[in-house]
């Protein structure tokens, strides 16, 4: 299908108002853990936006928000009761009562829609796609019907958000210290409440009472996964919100013609939802603290390093005995560290190689003299840890190796310092063998123990 | 009649209270779920004292701080603040939730959560400014947390959130310091760090009332206890009132010998006698 100018441009612009209006509280309800309370109210308002019609006999968008306001609080008020009194958890509470509430609305809006102009479809899934089709003058201007409200809904939200922001805030961290100070923490809640109810209305015909939930909630946790700053996850949030309006209509145009040439298009409100959920997903790959692919790196540079310093360990324990370190004894001694698979084990031999560490004589391995100043200090850590842990720590000789193979790799010069104060100073590990000195080469002769007993 | 100790708090049920007491609780009742949590409570704390309520699980340490703050329903009794009520001292008055009762994970650093200290007297719909990020940054230096000022909160530890909530009171400049166990899962080098700072807060003739748990401390840190089990067991300067009997009487059968034990060490360290 062909992009239509005008209608496709006005489509896109409703779903990013409508999007930017469900960020602003949808925010707040994200990090107050409150995500399901707004799918909750967007529900819950159906039979407020019916008595609307019931009491205007018009889609008159006062008596509308009028309703919905109500039904937001009475939502939030009951719940509350519910989860007090009846003693009931509160998810439970929740859904008990915007369940039922929900129920209600669409039994009056079946009722009504024989009267009054109003598609039960529509209220469910909203109709983007005609939106701009139901045109009025708004400032000398033709425009789709619902563009002057969501504009001024987004409006009022901005100002809301921007006025009371430190109430916001401190009422969502802490709402007895709030309360305590005089703020008042309840009211800043129902506050909320009224806005998402009211946003949820302005956004029914955009994209309808179910796909509302996802503009509240996934661009917020979207956003919070990529910034540990409030106002920076708000504005992230509007951006992610944006561009998956942007994003969903246009895959709702382009996507279904991949698949089939009957379908022309598919739901461009669908589409947004998915749309926002891809960058959800991309945002927990990606994010550049908590993401996936950070974890993962972070997780891969640790083992590289900690494989490294063990093969230098090593290479100085056959050192120290006199002997050479083969390459068929390099790969025996890898296999032989839990920590080492294939990848981390080749990376490692790589990166020291690279920082001139180690280099190889024919088939032999050795130490650079960088190497070995590097080795003693991993062979210092680990002995000097062994003697702690057998002295200090009461553990059995034998049991000590395995500690300090872990322990020699978050030792630095500080913590040596210490280790040495704490045994004493002695010059030989549990198992008889020297421990290196911080400054010198610590060529004593050969220990008879094999390295890594 | 409740089991007041009459030496140290001559209450007569009816009596003109001590207006002048930062803190005067008189015959408050609180409830949840209709079941009584705190009964007939009766108290006040003179001004300028280090004090800490203790008592065990369950005995209405933390609703009894927040009953008074308005924070869960009374029942019933008056509460007052340098004899007027809450709404008219709301300035005058900083309160530390547990811990535990916080969402840490929340998008703010330190400084913001300290910077929350100035925004009663900043009023609404103003915004935090440099003045106020200036004075939150000051209390974050008493409490040792400068360098951790744009630390994201839940990267903290323990300790550092608990010196973080010690600097959002310390930025509201209180005259009374409510707090709700302070001294919880800190190390000891955090818990003198708190300690020192409370101390300043009394040399200042400001008055601090810590729900406490750790009968242990009771005696080298405060200057004043509240023994609390649903009711008031008694209250008073801890050489008159933290005694063996009482704490029995408070703890009934759950005081451990350990806390015996440590009671006892602590008189014969000070030379006195067992009462």
């Amino acid at each position: 299908m062909s992009w239509m100018n005008g209608l496709d441009d006005w489509i896109i612009v409703l779903g990013a108002l409508a999007a930017i209006a469900c960020v602003l509280p949808g925010t707040f309800l994200v990090l107050r853990g409150m995500g399901m309370m707004g799918d909750a109210i967007s529900h819950a308002v159906l039979p407020g936006i019916a008595l609307g019609f019931f009491v205007s006999g018009t889609r008159d968008n006062v008596w509308m928000f009028l309703g919905a306001a109500i039904a937001g609080i009475v939502t939030a008020v009951l719940t509350q009761f519910l989860h007090r009194m009846g003693r009931l958890e509160r998810g439970a509470a929740m859904g008990v009562v915007f369940t039922s509430l929900f129920a209600l609305g669409l039994v009056m809006i079946v009722q009504a829609a024989d009267h009054v102009d109003l598609d039960p479809n529509c209220v469910l899934y909203g109709a983007i796609e005609l939106a701009p089709l139901d045109t009025v003058m708004f400032l000398g201007m033709e425009v789709p019907r619902a563009f002057p409200v969501l504009l001024v809904v987004c409006l009022i939200n901005l100002v809301i958000i921007l006025l009371f922001y430190k109430e916001m805030v401190i009422s969502s961290f802490d709402p007895d210290m709030a309360r305590s100070t005089g703020i008042h923490s309840g009211l800043m809640n129902q506050v909320l409440m009224v806005m998402t109810a009211a946003t949820c209305v302005a956004c029914f015909e955009v994209v309808g009472s179910i796909l509302v939930v996802s503009l509240l909630v996934i661009p917020a946790a979207t956003a919070r996964l990529i910034s540990d700053r409030l106002s920076i996850v708000l504005v992230l949030a509007v951006i992610v919100g944006v561009i998956g309006a942007g994003l969903g209509h246009i895959s709702a145009i382009t996507v279904p013609s991949w698949f089939s040439s009957d379908v022309e298009d598919t739901s461009t409100s669908g589409m947004m939802a998915v749309a926002a959920g891809v960058l959800f997903a991309l945002a927990w790959v990606l994010a550049p603290r908590h993401g996936l692919l950070v974890l993962a790196i972070h997780r891969i540079r640790l083992r590289v390093r900690i494989v490294s310093e063990d093969v230098l360990g090593f290479l100085f324990r056959f050192e120290e005995r006199g002997e050479s370190m083969s390459v068929h004894n390099i790969r025996q001694t890898l296999t032989s560290l839990a920590d080492a698979g294939p990848l981390a084990s080749r990376l490692a031999i790589v990166s020291l190689k690279r920082r001139r560490l180690v280099y190889r004589e024919g088939s032999v391995w050795k130490l650079s003299d960088a190497g070995r100043a590097r080795a003693v200090e991993v062979v210092r850590s680990h002995r000097l840890w062994e003697t702690w842990l057998w002295r200090q720590a009461d553990l059995a000789a034998d049991h000590v190796h395995g500690q300090a193979m872990r322990l020699e790799h978050v030792t630095d010069e500080r913590m040596r310092a210490e280790l040495e104060i704490q045994t004493g100073s002695v010059s030989q590990d549990p198992h008889g063998r020297p421990i290196p000195a911080g400054d010198s080469e610590g060529e004593d002769g050969a220990a008879a123990s094999p390295p890594g007993d | 009649m409740m089991a007041t100790n009459a030496s140290s708090v001559p209450v007569v049920p009816g009596s003109e209270h001590d207006a002048t007491a930062p803190l005067s609780i008189h015959d408050m009742t609180v409830a949840y779920h209709r079941k009584p949590v705190l009964w007939d409570v009766d108290l006040d704390v003179p001004e300028g004292q280090l004090a800490c309520i203790i008592g065990p699980n369950g005995a209405g340490k933390s609703t009894l701080l927040k009953a008074c703050l308005d924070l869960v329903p009374r029942i019933s009794g008056e509460v007052q603040f340098w004899g007027e009520s809450i709404s008219r001292q709301r300035g005058r008055v900083a309160y530390v939730p547990q811990r535990e009762s916080v969402d840490w994970d929340f998008p703010v650093n330190a400084l913001d959560v300290v910077a929350m200290g100035t925004y009663r007297r900043l009023g609404w719909c103003r915004p935090v400014g440099r003045r106020q990020r200036s004075a939150a940054m000051e209390a974050l230096e008493r409490v040792d947390l400068a360098d951790l000022a744009g630390r994201q909160i839940s990267q903290l530890s323990g300790g550092q959130q608990q010196r973080v909530f010690l600097a959002r009171a310390l930025v509201q400049d209180a005259d009374l310091y409510l707090m709700d166990e302070p001294f919880a899962s800190v190390d000891a080098s955090t818990e003198q760090a708190i300690l020192s700072a409370l101390r300043e807060l009394r040399s200042q003739g400001r008055t601090v009332i810590c729900v406490h748990h750790d009968l242990q401390t009771v005696q080298e840190s405060f200057d004043w206890v509240v023994m609390l089990n649903m009711r008031v067991v008694a209250a008073g300067s801890i050489e008159d009132t933290f005694t063996i009997e009482n704490l029995r009487r408070t703890y009934g059968g759950r005081l451990t010998l350990l806390d015996q034990a440590a009671m006892a060490l602590g008189r014969a360290h000070r030379g006195e006698e067992e009462g």
